[in-house]
């Protein structure tokens, strides 16, 4: 049985406010926390496999060339060396999430310094690394590597569904009683996910398993498949745990297919786990981008123009690009709009999803403009952004579904005390501080992805959920518990949730926020499906049916479960598709960030003191790994407002901060207490279960608020990220003589 | 990781004795040295373990200051009560710096050799004059956010990294070094690490095998004793400029005045001119200027990093002030 939704109406029956159970959005704790806490949740690098040898990558060391010759000979009689493999099957880079098929592939021509040429296997990790090291390769450098994507000679790409121009935005500009032209520098980021990827890889004859850290697994096994010239059947993935994701796990990566290559030629289990450097040199970047934004409004402050022109960069080759404009398309209106990317192609390692790919940045600096026009304008910038929140989508005709913005800029300014900021900058001082308020909106688009899953109610009463879903941290073991708890009436712990095996159903992964609503959707069908026979047996309608506690009821009547499975096993699969919902109207989530930051007038260094974020998701599966998706969003948010960038050598393009000491991601003392409000909301037009994304929405312009608090303190605009010390020295006042 | 012997020592002549041959070194609590041996950037063909060795206390020295042993770590250093009374900015130093877990396992002696945090001394591929003498400097016209404003030289514009050395030199401790057969002799922090020059790969005075045994430090300097660090981020992050500062006022004037700087140079930069400038006069902006032109007069930014020149002067005339104002 299957029980199959495709969302082509808005979904108003709300099942899960009816059930007598309502586990799901309470804090449950993680089912799987204890075992996280006590090293007993395998990683992938963890699995100890009978016979596992170790493999390390080996780096190109130009940004632009070709691989001439390997000489395995430099490394013959090192301890433990088992092979040296380069194969034109070897991948160039990670592929793109939800790419389904392999990316560039071979190892003789050569984009970006650090990619993945060789791989030496040796009996231990250590070894391999040695060899690695050792090894002697010939590569021809060209002298045409391209490392700047603002350098004059480039003519970036103009993607011909990212170039927006309605009506006529100079004009607007030139009429405008308040206008904002300016333009802004975000750096690259990193994942820097915890957990460095790994992959085993192990063969049974033509068969091979993959012990992974993956975020989309069904699209994995198609990827690795296509990358080695095999039928997906042949291919199973496990990926039960994954130690951070952020997108940088999305798409089949190249230490998987060199694992399994050499495995095959070896003849035993091969562990390929990146060196942090590695992960910083070959895992997807977050593209650096050049925004300017132009604003123009009339003397109430409402947008008569918006202008979001960007440029990024990518590898020649790669369709994706950052798509830094997707906020901008809908959040506020102006009738006159110019919306724009370009991209720019450089030797430099692949740009792909990072955590809120678009919002991340685009929201950041759209909500730094915005900043600039409250500032212009003397409009508080929580009532210029509420007058300008349209009606109906600024360049379709289409209306928005669930959108609670307005609600999370007001409930923010209340519980932050906005009231009390002095909207003239560098006012308000502690000592040698000078402090700041400020405020960002947050929107992130809203998606629903085609998702599969499976779920046994067994004759004791007791439940399983399968599903090749992954858990990257989020929660998802959690919250599908919950839902298949209220959904069949059963205690957390009679049900047993198992993830990230390609064997499973196939899910949407992890990914795009995405993944809570969509795979909640499928178990919330398959448990549909569950309850569709259990009524059937009991003799009444499913509308009727109440599970709850062990027990069936309907229809006037009441049985124990276990009796009206008489001994079988019912299986019930949910399958959720998306359908015209997503045409119809505009779905995403919506929020408000508020920060104070002090800044120190004799140094620059800026370091926030408190932090809000208030946050409308659609139904919050579980308050409590909700909050912490939005902590962990605010406090990217930090990072990339003060912290983060991938620093390059100006002249071959390599990363040179390429470790967690150098590549400063905000540590505890950055940290303030953070606040999260999670706004009461249904939004029936995204899924069956009223749930939308969230996973993202923490950090859709949380930088911004950091940053427009530091000019609130300062008076100092930082418009190329990240806000060290160095770009504010400059604009702080005078020391006081002694 | 190239495979290497593993020797544990248990006495500190022995120590040195095992040291003697040529690739062995000393590992203590090697939070620095496993890093750089696991990406083969260093490549000591001998571990000699001295964690066994003793001189992990500090004891009272006859002049009425303080031996520190090599192997009393951070954490137990900067706790220390005698540290934290007499020698504030000592503990104060080293609590700017790592992370709890690090101080934990780093040591006093091994700490001194702490090596620089340059992104070209940590990529194999990379030429670096202090890795491999001759191959070049990097850093000169690449990323060099980070890198020395003083006493560079063309073949290297690395830093010395360390927080606790600074505190060190300001405090005019000394470094107390055995060697083979016995022979001890002694040099004063300020003296122990080296500018560049033609030889970037000697980050300090060691000679190979030798053992800081000690560091020793005066009787307690009075005054007020500051450690301010500017850093990217609130913690676990190196200088990008600090200043150890021991100023003691008397009757408006100040009466001694010892200040040294990281983050600037290859080593924790002392200057005697800036101690002699301030002592016997009276507090100004203009005194304070003075000493930054003093710190500054040579001061050479390689693009990346020309803004640590006004960030010193700032920092510099921030922490004069707080040295020599009212107590708040």
């Amino acid at each position: 049985m299957t029980r199959h939704l495709k969302m082509d109406t808005p979904a108003t029956a709300r099942l899960l406010d009816q059930l007598p159970s309502r586990l799901t959005g309470t804090p449950m704790d993680r089912p799987d926390g204890p075992k996280k806490v006590s090293g007993t949740a395998t990683y992938a690098h963890e699995w100890q496999i009978e016979g596992k040898t170790f493999g390390v990558l080996v780096r190109a060391p130009i940004s632009k060339g070709k691989l001439v010759r390997i000489d395995k000979s430099s490394i013959e009689g090192l301890p433990g060396i088992l092979g040296v493999f380069s194969d034109d099957r070897f991948l160039r880079n990670p592929a793109q999430g939800t790419a389904n098929e392999a990316p560039i592939q071979g190892v003789s021509e050569i984009s970006y310094f650090g990619q993945p040429i060789a791989l030496v296997v040796a009996e231990t990790f250590e070894q391999a690394r040695h060899g690695a090291h050792m090894l002697e390769l010939v590569c021809e450098a060209d002298t045409d590597g391209v490392y700047d994507p603002e350098a004059s000679n480039l003519s970036p790409e103009q993607p011909e569904d990212d170039q927006l121009d309605q009506g006529d935005l100079d004009k607007a500009m030139a009429e405008a009683a308040f206008t904002v032209d300016s333009t802004y520098r975000t750096p690259n980021h990193n994942s820097a996910a915890m957990e460095p990827h790994c992959s085993i890889a192990s063969w049974e004859g033509d068969q091979l398993t993959l012990h992974g850290s993956y975020q989309m697994v069904k699209y994995n096994v198609n990827e690795l498949a296509d990358s080695l010239g095999v039928e997906p059947e042949k291919v199973r993935i496990l990926s039960p745990f994954v130690g951070g994701g952020f997108g940088s796990k999305l798409g089949i990566a190249p230490e998987a297919v060199a694992a399994a290559i050499a495995a095959k030629e070896i003849g035993r289990p091969v562990c390929v786990t990146l060196t942090r450097q590695q992960v910083f040199e070959n895992v997807m970047r977050r593209s650096e981008s050049r925004q300017r934004l132009r604003l123009a409004a009339d003397e109430t402050g409402k947008l008569t123009g918006l202008g979001h022109e960007c440029l990024v960069s990518n590898l020649p080759g790669e369709s994706f690009h950052e798509p830094v404009i997707q906020a901008t398309h809908f959040i506020y209106g102006g009738e006159n709009r110019r919306l724009s990317i370009e991209v720019a192609r450089l030797n430099r390692m692949c740009a792909g999803s990072v955590r809120a790919p678009g919002e991340a940045i685009g929201m950041q600096v759209l909500e730094n403009a915005m900043d600039e026009l409250a500032h212009v304008s003397g409009i508080d910038p929580v009532e210029l952004r509420k007058g300008n929140i349209p009606e109906i989508h600024p360049e379709e005709d289409m209306p928005y579904s669930s959108r609670p913005f307005a609600a999370a800029l007001d409930e923010g300014a209340k519980r932050f005390g906005w009231d009390k900021r002095n909207p003239e900058p560098g006012k308000q001082r502690d000592g040698e501080w000078l402090i700041g308020m400020g405020m960002a909106a947050a929107a992130r688009v809203n998606m629903l992805m085609e998702s599969k899953a499976r779920v046994k109610l067994i004759d004791d009463g007791t439940a399983i959920v399968e599903t090749d879903m992954t858990d990257i941290g989020t929660g998802t073991y959690a919250i599908l518990t919950q839902l298949c708890c209220d959904m069949l009436g059963l205690a957390p712990e009679q049900v047993d949730t198992r993830l990230g095996d390609s064997n499973f159903p196939k899910a949407s992964g992890s990914g795009g926020s995405v993944g809570a609503s969509s795979s909640g959707s499928s178990v919330y069908l398959a448990c549909q499906d569950i309850r569709g026979e259990l009524a059937r047996r009991l003799g009444c309608d499913e509308d009727e049916l109440q599970l709850n506690d062990g027990k069936a009821s309907g229809g006037g009547k009441e049985v124990s479960l276990i009796e009206l499975l008489a001994g079988e096993t019912i299986e019930g699969e949910g399958h959720i598709e998306p359908g015209e919902t997503m045409e119809k109207v505009q779905q995403a989530t919506y929020g408000s960030y508020f920060a104070e930051v002090a800044v120190n007038a004799v140094t620059g260094e800026a370091r926030v003191r408190r932090m809000l974020g208030v946050f409308g998701a659609g139904r919050i599966l579980n308050h409590k790994t909700a909050r912490s998706q939005c902590l962990g969003g605010m406090t990217w948010g930090i990072g990339m407002a003060l912290h983060e960038a991938m620093e390059f050598d100006p002249r071959d393009g390599h990363v040179v901060n390429n470790d967690l000491a150098e590549y400063h991601v905000p540590v505890n003392l950055d940290v303030p207490q953070l606040e999260v409000v999670l706004l009461e909301e249904r939004d029936d037009w995204a899924s069956p279960i009223q749930a939308k994304g969230i996973g993202e929405l923490g950090l859709c312009g949380a930088g911004a608020a950091v940053t427009n608090a530091i000019f609130n303190a300062t008076g100092v605009r930082v418009r190329e990220y990240p806000a060290t010390l160095d770009k504010i020295l400059d604009g702080l006042p005078e020391l006081e003589p002694a | 990781m190239r495979p290497f012997d593993y020797y544990r020592s248990n006495d500190p002549a022995d120590a040195v004795e095992a040291a003697s041959e040529k690739g062995a070194l000393f590992i203590a609590g090697g939070t620095n040295l496993l890093d750089l041996m696991k990406l083969d950037l260093m490549t000591p063909n001998r571990l000699i373990d001295i964690n066994r060795i003793g001189l992990d206390e500090i004891t009272p020295s006859d002049d009425g200051g303080l031996f520190i042993g090599t192997l009393v770590t951070n954490s137990d250093c900067a706790a220390d009560m005698r540290i934290r009374q007499d020698y504030e900015v000592l503990s104060r130093a080293i609590l700017a710096g790592a992370s709890g877990q690090l101080r934990n396992k780093a040591t006093t002696g091994g700490n001194l050799c702490q090596r620089t945090r340059c992104y070209y001394f940590y990529d194999p591929d990379m030429p670096c004059n202090k890795r491999k003498p001759g191959s070049g400097c990097s850093a000169v016209g690449g990323a060099n956010r980070i890198h020395a404003i003083l006493g560079a030289s063309d073949e290297c514009i690395a830093t010395y990294p360390g927080d606790m050395a600074v505190a060190m030199a300001a405090l005019d401790a000394q470094v107390v070094i055995e060697g083979q057969g016995g022979d001890i002799r002694t040099v004063p922090v300020r003296d122990f690490h080296r500018l560049p020059g033609d030889q970037p790969d000697k980050d300090n005075i060691l000679r190979p095998g030798e053992l800081i045994t000690h560091v020793t430090l005066p009787p307690p300097a009075r005054g007020r004793h500051i450690y301010r660090k500017v850093r990217d981020r609130a913690s676990y992050a190196f200088a990008l400029v600090s200043i150890a500062a021991v100023v003691e006022m008397d009757a408006g004037k100040i009466a001694s005045a010892s200040l040294a700087f990281g983050g600037l140079a290859h080593k924790p930069w002392h200057d005697p001119e800036i101690d002699d400038l301030l002592i016997g006069e009276a507090p100004s902006d203009a005194l304070f200027d003075k000493a930054a032109d003093i710190l500054l007069a040579d001061a050479n930014g390689q693009g990346g990093n020309d803004f640590k020149i006004p960030l010193a002067r700032r920092t510099l005339k921030a922490v004069l002030r707080e040295a020599t104002g009212e107590r708040s």
